[in-house]
């Protein structure tokens, strides 16, 4: 009798629990991500109507070299990067200067400063007008007009995550070095800067998601003037050319994800020990 | 109390040895020392400049395109003259008298409240599922995090391989149930907005369940411990301690959910552009296709309301959730 009562924990503990968890992850994610394995190993006539089926002839690799060549992958993760790496620097930069100087001064005025300054984390950003300012500053369609307006999207982040966490940093630390002579701009980059990295991973990975993987803000700003790898998929798969090509849609798709899906599994447990401790406190 | 007010250069400089008079900051606050020399400090070490940068880039990019929002909503700019006029509320007017303006703004509000129950339902599921930390449960926490490292526009295109009528599930279907299923799953004008708003969640519900797994290892296990050995079950122990616990955790998960898909675009145009009979045209989706046709001051309009109702919307949210924070 009292077998049963102890038992049943570690039944449903050892076993049901582990076998839940697996044909969770089988059911939910296996069946798309091998339907996208399969079909982008097939020939174009297998690959028309997409199903389970194995490929009659493995050509994943042959697959993965037309899209390599016709969906222009190279000048598009190139352009993928161009944007990427400068918006994340720019907002990381500025971001924390900005919140060094939030988090430590109080007063009305840099209270509604702080305020507007997050608002565009919930605020959608103008995406139609933003258009017509790139025109009018000569930026349309440019690197550098995509650069400012991912930074002005994700500043607000940015300024939000790191003021929170100067809050948390002991003026004393600062202070140390005052005493010794140093200008704030040393304070800033000897001492701030250096304690602010967890919290700037944090949000480089999130914003780095963000900017790799966009598309619509993209497509308004330098739609047909930059490859990205997002504008790109978009192509591919929207141009008659290619379309229902399953096969190259979905090799382009696994070429794509590689690289974040590559760092992400290379650092799997800072990424998610980094996103869920700015999330619930 | 002696008032720091001994204004020499070399006091300046060295603030802190003449106002605190040799104590802390936190002793010369006590003796209501707050002179003008602690806010000379305050300026000179956290100088405003360092705001500059970032403010610049912010009114550039953000606030300016955001006015101009108001400003061309009023105009009939388009591509195909090149003056623009004001036009008073012209464009609201034939928005609202074709029925495309409360119908996109309900598709939005309705994409928005599914993807915001379905995302979190799920997130909650799969970290109760995986809340126990062994070695299973973390590698299919990684697997589940790799749609939210995935672009939205790919998952658009498998979901839409999975669900064509000849598509892989309707297969799978038939192969159970020994009968032809062919159901069109994103060509019904009724249903397909909520299997939109299913691939939405899937794609982002890891995001929710790492949070609520955050959230759930917050919660004392002493707690659990005292109520298991008061007889309390797995779902009373749920209800009445872990679901009020994760109160900060829900906030989270309901407003960037809630108002991260008023702002969708990506999955939606991968899997329906909008169809079947513009059932799925969410703001963005409208936004997109009025740009492309060279209606922009329509297109502007559209995007100032969904500019206004993210912001009516974001306080009551944010204020109701916090509030049931503070009521548990």
């Amino acid at each position: 009798m009292t077998t049963t009562a102890l038992n049943r924990p570690p039944l449903v503990r050892r076993i049901l629990q582990p076998v839940g968890a697996v044909v969770a992850a089988v059911v939910l994610l296996g069946l798309p991500f091998y339907l996208v394995v399969v079909t982008a190993s097939k020939n174009q006539e297998e690959a028309f109507s997409p199903d389970l089926s194995l490929p009659g002839q493995f050509q994943l690799f042959e697959n993965f070299g037309t899209v390599f060549t016709d969906g222009r992958m190279l000048p598009a993760f190139l352009g993928s990067l161009l944007v990427m790496v400068p918006a994340v620097l720019g907002v990381l930069i500025l971001g924390s200067m900005a919140a060094w100087i939030l988090g430590r001064r109080g007063g009305k005025g840099l209270a509604v400063l702080y305020a507007l300054a997050i608002s565009g984390i919930i605020l959608p950003p103008a995406v139609v007008t933003v258009v017509l300012l790139l025109r009018q500053l000569g930026l349309a369609g440019t690197a550098v007009g995509m650069i400012g307006v991912y930074m002005g999207m994700y500043l607000s982040t940015v300024i939000f995550f790191v003021t929170g966490f100067v809050r948390t940093i002991p003026p004393e630390l600062e202070e140390a070095a005052r005493v010794d002579g140093a200008s704030p701009v040393r304070v800033f980059v000897k001492i701030i800067l250096p304690l602010l990295m967890p919290v700037l991973a944090t949000a480089t990975i999130l914003i780095c998601l963000y900017i790799w993987n966009d598309v619509f803000y993209a497509l308004f700003v330098v739609g047909g003037r930059l490859d990205t790898l997002p504008l790109n998929l978009f192509q591919v798969a929207s141009a008659g050319l290619y379309l229902q090509n399953w096969h190259l849609i979905f090799a382009y798709i696994i070429l794509m994800s590689l690289p974040l899906l590559i760092t992400f599994i290379v650092a799997q447990r800072k990424i998610i020990s980094g996103i869920t401790s700015g999330a619930v406190k | 109390m002696v008032p720091a007010r001994t204004g020499t250069t070399a006091s300046e400089r060295h603030p802190i040895v003449t106002t605190n008079l040799g104590l802390s900051r936190g002793a010369a606050r006590l003796e209501g020392i707050r002179t003008t020399g602690t806010r000379r400090r305050a300026r000179q070490d956290h100088p405003l400049w360092f705001l500059v940068p970032a403010l610049i880039v912010l009114i550039v990019f953000f606030f300016v395109p955001t006015v101009f929002n108001f400003v061309y909503a009023f105009t009939d700019w388009s591509s195909f003259k090149s003056a623009i006029n004001f036009v008073g509320f012209d464009n609201f007017v034939t928005l609202l008298n074709s029925g495309t303006l409360l119908t996109a703004l309900r598709v939005t509000l309705v994409y928005a409240v599914l993807v915001a129950i379905f995302q979190n339902l799920f997130g909650l599921l799969l970290a109760l599922l995986l809340e126990r930390d062994t070695a299973v449960n973390r590698a299919v926490r990684v697997a589940f995090f790799v749609p939210v490292i995935m672009s939205a526009l790919a998952v658009g295109y498998i979901f839409q391989a999975l669900l064509k009528p000849d598509g892989a599930l309707n297969g799978i279907l038939s192969a159970v149930s020994g009968t032809t299923v062919d159901t069109a799953w994103l060509g019904d004008t009724t249903w397909t907005i909520v299997v939109v708003a299913l691939i939405h969640s899937w794609k982002w519900m890891g995001l929710s369940m790492l949070i609520y797994l955050a959230g759930l290892k917050t919660i004392d296990q002493d707690m659990l411990e005292a109520a298991r050995l008061d007889g309390a079950g797995y779902w009373a122990t749920f209800f009445r301690i872990k679901f009020p616990l994760l109160a900060p955790a829900v906030t989270f998960n309901v407003a960037t959910a809630l108002l991260g898909s008023m702002n969708g675009f990506d999955v939606v145009q991968a899997t329906t552009e909008g169809g079947p009979g513009g059932t799925t045209e969410l703001l963005n989706i409208f936004i997109f296709r009025t740009f492309g046709q060279g209606l922009f001051a329509q297109a502007t309009t559209m995007s100032l309301i969904l500019f206004l109702v993210v912001a009516i919307l974001a306080f009551p949210v944010i204020r109701f959730l916090r509030k049931r924070e503070d009521v548990l």
